[in-house]
């Protein structure tokens, strides 16, 4: 009798781990689902768009004048409003980035290591907002008494503010990647007659390539789709600069700014749903192909 | 051009390396100077406990407290459990293969999605399709699926530094898989989870785009009823502070920062002590 109990209690506790087993996997699968709805979300809504629309114009469009009769909607000014804030916080960011990645994974005294680290993920939880605020009120000015421009709030602003932001992405990333290169390719060099420095630059930063691109991809991907400190810095006007010290507005700037104006399910609407799906398409390729690297070096 | 010697170019290397590292470190340290600089003799009692006057130029932000702490521990209680379930199954179910690779691939990609996408999917999904409205609960929601890959991620670190044989020695007791990570992986593996769960709520403590659409609202004068109500968020009221109001005094907007900047530096700063404590304290 007692152990015809024993065993139903068993079978009771084999049927209570199989039902956690399946929640735990269907929490597992869960991210698919996600991905799918969100992109099956902003496809829905944007191609609605491109019915009315052309994918050409869109895209191509120099003219962003949603509340225009005919409205606008033209995205290329957008486009490169996004790129050039991108390409500017990188020719920052990546430089820097990598030289202190260096630094903390290869001379930092052991003691401080930790620190350093810590300092640099610091500035990852500062709020983008609060960076956006800074930004307004103190490097703006700044910039605009400097260059002696009629305003400080320019894409320059913007990239030198979000260098910032990617900066903790770029070091951490980094850091893992170069202190994971084996031991024995440094011993190997060393023992060669190779000073620490020849070293690191031939041999280090060379296995830890991939490492190191993938880091700066994710950094990237970072910037790309920033928004509120953008909104805040880069003045947002619509039209294509003719250098980094004139206002720009990113595509991710727009949606903020824009979106509680627009009438549910409008022209206005689906354009910007049309912008996110670009966004959206733009920051998935950024990131696989930050992973594909990321993999590569981990597989070392 | 002068050829340098090798000893001596390593020299000026490991300077301007030193310098560079600087660099990366030195701007968070002058924003927090400038905040507390300017933002702290705002700082008072009242503020904190007040509802805001005169068009918000003055009175206190504790609307926006209490809509950012509801906001944000909603979305990691919805988060959290999911995520850690996600990471179990990643790390100690999946084969290798083609399945666990698409779940790794799409959390990589849930993470790199923009904020502002979040807050139009969210908007989309939980204000208009499901009806919740401008809501704690909907911006609860989109926060939560915003911060699902980085609880994952965590989650998985914390599980995967469990040795393999914490595991086998409970498995060659005759232990369940489910009882042995109930029993032995879990409890190892807590305080890196909740490290992790700790800097995710600071992350979105101090999100913006993401609530923008589906949780703030500009000025309610009353605290949350109901998960169905629209709150004031820190965040978003920094923002309507600093840039849609004139005449706005600036040590309320630097103040209304700082609080924001303490809430979530605190909650970060113990999150990293707690992760170099406990990596230097494990025994394995």
């Amino acid at each position: 009798m007692q152990k015809h109990q024993a065993k139903r209690e068993k079978n009771m506790s084999k049927i209570k781990d199989d039902i956690i087993e399946k929640i735990i996997f269907l929490c597992g699968i869960l991210s698919i689902v996600f991905v799918t709805l969100i992109f099956a979300f902003l496809l829905k809504e944007g191609i609605s768009f491109f019915r009315e629309s052309s994918f050409i114009n869109f895209i191509l469009g120099k003219f962003w004048y949603p509340s225009s009769t005919p409205p606008e909607f033209g995205i290329l000014s957008l486009i490169v409003g996004s790129f050039i804030v991108t390409v500017g916080a990188c020719a920052i960011a990546v430089p820097i980035g990598i030289m202190s990645a260096v630094y903390i994974s290869e001379f930092a005294p052991k003691s401080i290591r930790d620190i350093l680290k810590s300092l640099v993920e610091l500035m990852a939880a500062v709020p983008s907002v609060v960076i956006g605020f800074v930004g307004m009120v103190t490097v703006a000015p700044l910039v605009r008494s400097l260059l002696d421009i009629p305003t400080g709030l320019t894409a320059f602003t913007g990239s030198l503010m979000l260098a910032f932001m990617a900066m903790p992405t770029i070091v951490t990333i980094s850091e893992d990647a170069i202190r994971s290169v084996p031991w024995e390719y440094k011993e190997g060099a060393l023992a060669l007659g190779a000073t620490k420095w020849q070293t690191i630059r031939r041999i280090v930063l060379k296995a830890a390539m991939p490492g190191i691109i993938g880091a700066i991809m994710l950094g990237i991907g970072r910037v790309i789709g920033e928004t509120m400190a953008v909104m805040m810095i880069t003045g947002n006007a619509a039209h294509i600069p003719s250098s980094i010290f004139e206002p720009v507005r990113t595509m991710t700037a727009t949606i903020a700014a824009e979106m509680g104006e627009t009438v549910k399910g409008g022209l206005h609407y689906r354009a910007l749903f049309a912008i996110a799906l670009v966004l959206f398409s733009i920051t998935f390729l950024v990131n696989f192909i930050a992973d594909m690297f990321l993999g590569k070096s981990k597989n070392k | 051009m002068i050829k340098l010697n090798p000893k001596s170019s390593q020299k000026i290397v490991s300077f301007l390396l030193l310098l560079a590292t600087i660099i990366a470190i030195i701007p968070v340290v002058i924003i927090i100077f400038i905040i507390i600089k300017n933002g702290y003799s705002a700082i008072s009692w009242e503020f904190l406990t007040a509802l805001p006057k005169d068009g918000m130029r003055s009175g206190g932000i504790f609307p926006a407290i209490v809509g950012t702490l509801s906001i944000v521990f909603s979305a990691i209680l919805i988060t959290l459990p999911i995520g850690v379930c996600a990471a179990i199954y990643l790390n100690e179910y999946a084969k290798d293969n083609l399945l666990t690779r698409i779940i790794k691939l799409t959390i990589v990609n849930l993470a790199g999605i923009p904020s502002v996408v979040y807050g139009l999917f969210g908007f989309g999904i939980f204000v208009m399709f499901l009806g919740f409205g401008v809501s704690i609960i909907a911006g609860a929601f989109t926060l939560s699926i915003m911060e699902l890959p980085v609880i994952i991620t965590t989650a998985r670190g914390a599980l995967n530094s469990v040795p393999q044989s914490f595991r086998e020695a409970s498995l060659a007791l005759g232990v369940s898989r489910w009882q042995t990570i109930r029993h032995i992986v879990l409890p190892n593996a807590l305080p890196g989870i909740l490290t992790g769960a700790i800097l995710s709520i600071a992350r979105i403590s101090g999100e913006t785009a993401p609530i923008l659409f589906t949780a703030a609202a500009f000025y309610v004068p009353h605290l949350p009823q109901s998960p169905f109500d629209q709150v004031m968020a820190l965040p978003y009221h920094l923002y309507i502070i600093s840039t849609q109001i004139p005449n706005m005094p600036k040590n309320i907007i630097f103040g209304t920062a700082l609080v924001l900047l303490i809430m979530v530096l605190s909650m970060s700063i113990v999150a990293i002590i707690a992760r170099i404590y406990f990596r230097n304290r494990r025994k394995w």
